[in-house]
């Protein structure tokens, strides 16, 4: 039986000698520091979301039914007629939301411990892409099912793009393919969403890991392993801190994918709506151009960008500041290799004011995030009793968002004029032996 | 050597991060409709309570609102009735057993009559939840200035007469003093049943309805817990597998 495997592998190996050193150079011979920790996990976490993404997507498409009129009834179909169509379907919704969540820890850790600096711009540069992607492809999933949100959430969102001057009017129609989200935009939505942008995403995921693997993960206590001593069990010209990254890091992200799969089962099974956060209840009503949802919001994992539009005024008679401001919020992400330019990237080792400021910029993400949600309309009357709603929370909100970009501000200054007092670096990881 | 598996930050974050999410939950659920709702106390493993449920239904409400994405024989499934029970007791409309549950008032009449068709009731506690239906039904009252003489504290200007009232009786609306709003309801003509066994009837219809926005719940909880069973197991093992081929690591 040994021989027919073996014989089978030479067989392969003859024809494309370039698989198994492919193989070799990124999973038994990629060495990934001993040290990673809890953060390391949601790499690929995020992966296997995507894969979760797109099996359980293609077995929906078998039952979804792409056309205003028959969207909302084939999603119930498949809820309640289809074999197992529940599950997935709960699988695919509770997939997307989680996949913000473990995308949101991922690049939060990239944040700790200075990831995305030399060398690894190009990395953060293609995680970065693969956010804003990420993005579209999961608004245009949300309108799929058709329900009243889907509707009046796509309404809201395509409309931002008419606070553009001149083209903003033309441009919305042209991207809806009506002047409402209707029928047309359903169906472009649905191509989108299940081929062009998965087909991106994909590539987008290949290059990103591919580009790490050029450079090496980076670790928690942010030094390079390839510059420090070589020689390891496996190979003498090694780094000495470094591990094969099969077995040992696919065994570990095993009790990684167990812990995650653990929670991800308890909302499919116990929790599919989350309590109106992961399904929303005004989704469970057909879309009806002439009924509004009491209150219009984004799925949580938007809100916090939301927020920003919302919290920047008018000005010189155009409301697209705030439409500029929340893709800034994301653009300026990508430039943050070169905002950031001080030299020690772990955040165990840098100056109390990153420390600080980084505190400061999650707080001020939560906070949006809470605004875009609502949740502020409804607590400062119960904290603060009979208050100046609006007024409270426009100021809570504009702190928020100069928060939020002052991050970027201060790092710029404190980097490049060399304000930062940082801690001496370890020449190789804490943990080594 | 220093171990640094979870540090006290990183406890901390992740903490966070949970209870923004559980304080979330709590507020969203607390953000529905303007009124204090009283919890309908949803259990759809008590199926003498579904059954019940569905008699009022096919009594009360099907004459106006249809549940158009739930099956007769799916309904006696999992509500534990027969074939017979269903279509003798429960289908009044000639359907087959195979159909789903299609209200057999006409669109343009039921407009002209309320101003709006009744709604269907499939998703209905999916997009307004189970104790706003259960306040709904508790909170009707007389009112002679609405075009259907009824009118409803949960959601006022409702267009819907009142079908059970034979069983809660007739409410009337007491009036804060020196304004139009309602303070509270009282039972001015009792009904065929005693307010602990109307909010009982309520309650039923209530489950019932719940049931029917997700017949699939019934099959979620009864998966669920081996589902999460086995990868309780299957996260031992692999923390195990961990273990041992990480030994070699310091």
């Amino acid at each position: 039986m040994a021989n027919v495997f073996t014989r089978m592998g030479d067989w392969v190996n003859e024809r494309a000698p370039g698989m198994m050193p492919a193989y070799r150079k990124h999973m038994t011979e990629y060495y990934a520091p001993k040290n990673f920790n809890l953060w390391y996990y949601f790499g690929s976490l995020a992966l296997l979301v995507l894969v979760n993404q797109i099996v359980t997507g293609i077995f929906l498409t078998m039952n979804y039914k792409t056309s205003a009129a028959e969207a909302f009834a084939s999603v119930e179909y498949i809820m309640r007629d289809v074999e197992w169509g529940w599950l997935i379907r709960y699988m695919h919704s509770t997939g997307a939301s989680l996949f913000f969540v473990v995308v949101f820890l991922h690049m939060f850790r990239g944040l700790l411990y200075g990831s995305y600096k030399k060398p690894r711009e190009l990395v953060w540069l293609l995680g970065m892409l693969i956010f804003l992607v990420l993005m579209a492809e999961a608004f245009m999933g949300y309108v799929l099912p058709w329900g009243n949100m889907s509707f009046w959430g796509a309404k809201v969102i395509i409309s931002l793009f008419g606070t553009i001057p001149v083209i903003g009017s033309t441009l919305v129609e042209w991207i809806m393919g009506d002047y409402l989200p209707a029928d047309a935009t359903l169906n472009r939505f649905f191509a989108l969403h299940v081929i062009a942008l998965p087909l991106v995403l994909l590539l987008l995921v290949v290059l990103h890991i591919a580009a790490l693997h050029e450079v090496g993960s980076n670790n928690p206590d942010g030094v390079e392993i390839k510059k420090g001593p070589k020689g390891n069990r496996w190979d003498a010209l090694k780094p000495a801190d470094g591990i094969p990254f099969h077995p040992y890091y696919t065994v570990k992200d095993l009790v990684g994918v167990g812990f995650f799969l653990l929670i991800a089962a308890f909302i499919i099974f116990f929790a599919p709506t989350f309590g109106g956060w992961f399904l929303e209840h005004d989704n469970f009503i057909p879309a009806n151009n002439l009924t509004t949802p009491p209150l219009i919001k984004p799925v949580w994992y938007f809100t916090p960008f939301y927020a920003i539009v919302r919290m920047v005024p008018s000005a010189f008679g155009t409301a697209v500041w705030g439409v500029l401001a929340m893709f800034g919020a994301i653009a300026v992400l990508f430039a943050l290799p070169w905002i950031d330019v001080g030299k020690v990237k772990s955040i165990r080792y840098r100056g109390t004011g990153y420390k600080v400021a980084l505190g400061l910029f999650v707080f001020a993400f939560f906070g949006l995030g809470a605004i875009g949600t609502d949740i502020t309309a409804e607590l400062i009357p119960e904290l603060f009793g009979d208050v100046n709603v609006t007024f409270w929370e426009n100021l809570f909100g504009r702190t928020m968002t100069l928060i939020y970009f002052g991050y970027f501000v201060f790092l710029w200054f404190y980097t490049h004029l060399g304000w930062e007092k940082t801690k001496p670096v370890p020449e190789r990881v804490t943990t080594h032996d | 050597m220093t171990k640094r598996q979870f540090s006290m930050k990183q406890i901390l974050f992740s903490s966070a991060l949970a209870l923004g999410l559980l304080l979330g939950s709590v507020s969203a659920m607390a953000a529905e409709g303007g009124v204090e709702l009283p919890s309908a106390g949803v259990n759809l493993r008590d199926q003498a309570s579904l059954q019940r449920g569905a008699r009022l239904f096919f009594n009360y409400c099907v004459g106006c609102h249809s549940l158009k994405f739930q099956r007769y024989q799916r309904m006696a499934e999992d509500l534990g009735l027969t074939e017979d029970e269903v279509m003798k007791n429960l289908n009044f409309t000639g359907a087959k057993f195979g159909d789903t549950v299609v209200s057999h008032m006409p669109e343009d009449s039921a407009k002209q009559w309320f101003g709006k068709a009744p709604p269907d009731l499939s998703l209905e506690v999916r997009a307004r939840t189970a104790d706003w239906v259960y306040g709904y039904l508790n909170s009707f009252y007389l009112d002679p200035s609405r075009p259907v003489g009824w009118n409803n504290t949960v959601f006022p200007n409702a267009s819907m007469p009142f079908p059970l009232w034979e069983l809660q009786g007739v409410q009337t609306a007491v009036k804060k003093p020196g304004s139009e709003d309602v303070e509270k309801l009282e039972l001015s003509q009792p009904g065929r049943m005693t307010p602990a066994q109307y909010q009982q009837a309520a309650r039923d219809l209530t489950n019932f309805l719940a049931y029917v926005s997700e017949p699939a719940a019934l099959q979620r909880h009864a998966y669920g817990i081996w589902v999460i069973l086995f990868l309780a197991l299957f996260t031992l093992l692999a923390y195990a597998l961990k273990k041992e081929y990480w030994k070699d690591v310091h």
